[in-house]
């Protein structure tokens, strides 16, 4: 659809008339694509290190999810099945096929049924890693792949994470330097997922309800320090 | 979508003497403004923040067809299929060519206001399709064939027992004397309904709340989570977004998302917001195989040219809706299309034209509340006045109107005739006033019916202001 393309950007430029050059125009917006600025990055941003950690649970946990912090991978399989337990939930967990998770010992649970892949409609508690988790909101920031599948985070009933200490910076910006200096400037997976505490609407009166159509549990499970400097 | 606009008068009538809808609005009015002051005070850099936030649209808005050329090329390098619509009904033919393509029957809908905008359920039901709103609130109207009363809470003029009407009417496979009067249970019902439609759908279509340039990513904001599903699950995807959407870089839509559910409802972050970037990966799992992104225009580069660019800084919060007092007494659907409160005022009549909806700029007391919670600042009561005064100049306002506003204006401009006319105006009403029979207020008057029909109106007493005021030379008493 050239045509139409061409005619929405003339009919755009003809109502900009702007007076800059075209080609000082172009430098400009070039130059800001090419250094990505932060503009306000809030107090509660700033951030680092343990304050960061604890900041994130304060936050996540103001938004109705459930946090737990443990020292190693081994405290995994137990806990998982402690919390789903003590919730009366099943213990059928589809976890992500991430390889930074490989090393937990889910076998020393017999009594939990893990399998990896993508969720589906029946999958009822799903497992998953996260890339970062920012303190300013308590928000967990997950990356689409083939090690971490979108469908995890959505259709299940309750979504368990897990998150290395390490992982928790101050501010989304934070979490972006992270991403570029991992991936490269302005290259995304296919999604980015920031996640702020279980599902909710109030869209019935106002009266705040939890689990619309994503899960209606968010448990966040928090492993090791972070060292970062405090 | 048809609009009402023309006949906002008879609509607000008919809105104030409904006693669900104001039990509706009764509720709405207590909720919103206090959680977005308490999100606000939890925030110090808020104004910090809405000042970048609007410096971004600035720039951006100056800059739009770069920025927007730059989009388009990374969105295209990501495998995204990117339409270019001039209006509603070339975005109305490229949607239904793209289900028909993928062989749809069943279209998961996530809330687009632009959706709304163009008609899109009513045009796909005609071609066949089956779209089924998926945001809660949305599939609540659409199961009552209701247009949306305000852009983030679409059902906020309904009660639960509304509500549950309209599930006992249309989930037919659920028995007939189940009990309903729980948000809960309702909540349990739609989602498990709502689930088997994701599940079914061959397409998914979304909005967007902003689009990336650096990246050629688009974002969308949920609490439900319906946003994702919709845009995960179906085979195929397609997302409508406006030209103004647009920001330059990740940090750039950072800080409008600081400002946005900050504003909306008082969240510091909606639960969900989804940065995607193309469809489906070679060796992902799951998401879209395809994904089409339909750039429209509608209106939108008209009104980069002329007095009301500011309003394309609007990011949908709703945030002077929530604060507009025309709003809170006569609800949404009074002003007769899809958006409503300060900002529907300024937009529908740019959008849809002043013949059709030049009489909204008039539904606002200008009392500037819309101007002071906009996180975006753009001055919403200038623009009312703007709109105000075209429909004076076109001729459009009531003859009646026209007449007394020249009247007045032809005394304004004679201070002396002025002073004169007023001495007499108010000594004939102070004196009527003080007959006994009047006790000192009217209860009605000629050519003030709009006002002594709902409340009397004092005699003047002791003259008028000029004469007060001279007689104690500028002091107060």
């Amino acid at each position: 659809m050239t045509g139409s393309r061409e005619g929405m950007l003339a009919a755009v430029r003809r109502s900009l008339d702007r007076r800059e050059p075209a080609d000082v125009a172009a430098a400009t917006v070039a130059a800001r694509l090419a250094q990505p600025k932060a503009s306000v990055i809030p107090a509660r941003g700033s951030v680092r290190g343990e304050a960061a950690a604890a900041q994130f649970i304060f936050e996540a946990e103001r938004v109705n999810a459930t946090t737990e912090r443990i020292a190693g991978l081994d405290e995994v399989p137990p806990r998982v099945r402690a919390y789903l337990q003590a919730a009366n939930l099943p213990s059928a967990v589809k976890a992500a096929p991430d390889p930074d998770l490989a090393e937990i010992p889910w076998a020393q649970e017999p009594l939990l049924q893990v399998s990896a892949g993508k969720a589906g409609d029946h999958d009822p508690v799903s497992f998953t890693g996260s890339f970062a988790g920012i303190a300013e909101t308590g928000t967990l920031m997950l990356l689409s792949g083939p090690e971490s599948p979108t469908t995890l985070n959505f259709l299940p009933d309750v979504h368990i994470a897990f998150l290395f200490a390490d992982r928790v910076v101050g501010s989304y910006e934070e979490a972006w330097a992270r991403l570029r200096a991992q991936r490269g400037a302005g290259v995304m997976p296919r999604a980015v997922n920031w996640i702020t505490g279980p599902s909710r609407t109030a869209d019935i009166e106002q009266t705040l309800l939890l689990g619309a159509h994503g899960p209606r549990r968010l448990h966040i499970i928090i492993v090791g320090r972070s060292d970062a400097g405090g | 979508m048809d609009s009402t606009a023309h006949s906002f008068v008879e609509n607000a009538h008919r809105a104030l003497h409904d006693a669900k809808l104001q039990q509706s609005l009764g509720r709405f009015k207590a909720g919103f403004p206090v959680k977005r002051r308490l999100a606000i005070d939890r925030m110090p850099e808020f104004d910090a923040l809405s000042q970048a936030a609007r410096e971004i649209k600035d720039h951006t808005l100056a800059h739009l067809d770069l920025y927007l050329e730059r989009y388009t090329e990374k969105a295209e390098a990501n495998g995204t299929h990117v339409h270019w619509c001039a209006d509603a009904e070339a975005a109305r033919q490229a949607i239904v060519q793209i289900c028909r393509d993928a062989g749809a029957r069943t279209v998961a809908k996530g809330k687009s206001m632009i959706g709304e905008e163009i008609g899109v359920n009513e045009f796909l039901e005609k071609e066949g399709f089956r779209p089924v709103e998926t945001d809660l609130g949305e599939y609540i109207i659409q199961l009552r064939h209701e247009p949306p009363s305000h852009i983030i809470a679409p059902a906020v003029h309904l009660s639960k027992d509304q509500v549950a009407d309209a599930f006992r009417t249309h989930h037919r496979n659920y028995p007939e004397a189940r009990p309903l009067e729980e948000p809960e249970v309702l909540l349990a019902e739609a989602r498990a309904v709502l689930r088997q439609e994701f599940l079914a759908a061959e397409v998914g279509i979304t909005g967007a709340n902003l689009l990336i340039a650096e990246t050629g990513s688009f974002v969308l904001v949920t609490n439900e989570g319906n946003g994702d599903l919709t845009q995960t699950l179906p085979r195929v995807q397609i997302v409508i977004a406006s030209i103004e959407k647009v920001v330059p870089t990740l940090e750039d839509a950072t800080t409008i998302l600081r400002v946005l559910a900050r504003s909306a409802t008082g969240q510091d972050m909606s639960v969900y917001t989804t940065f995607s970037t193309g469809p489906k990966r070679a060796e992902d799992l799951d998401g879209p195989a395809e994904l089409h992104v339909l750039l429209l225009d509608n209106g939108r580069s008209q009104m980069l040219g002329n007095e009301f660019r500011e309003m394309l800084r609007c990011i949908r919060c709703g945030a002077c809706i929530n604060h507009c007092p025309i709003y809170a007494a006569v609800g949404g659907h009074a002003y007769g299309w899809v958006y409503s409160g300060p900002m529907g005022a300024v937009l529908i009549p740019n959008l849809i034209g002043m013949e059709e909806a030049g009489n909204l700029p008039n539904a606002s007391t200008l009392c500037g509340r819309c101007e002071e919670v906009c996180p975006m600042q753009i001055p919403l009561p200038r623009m009312l006045r703007q709109l105000r005064e075209r429909q004076h100049a076109a001729r459009q306002s009531p003859a009646a109107y026209r007449y007394g506003l020249s009247g007045w204006a032809f005394l304004a401009r004679r201070p002396a005739l002025y002073r004169w006319a007023m001495a007499i105006g108010v000594g004939v009403l102070g004196r009527l006033g003080r007959l006994r029979r009047n006790g000192g207020r009217f209860r009605s008057l000629p050519f003030a019916g709009g006002w002594t029909g709902s409340r009397d109106l004092p005699a003047p007493q002791g003259g008028t202001f000029q004469q007060q005021w001279s007689a104690r030379r500028g002091r107060r008493a």
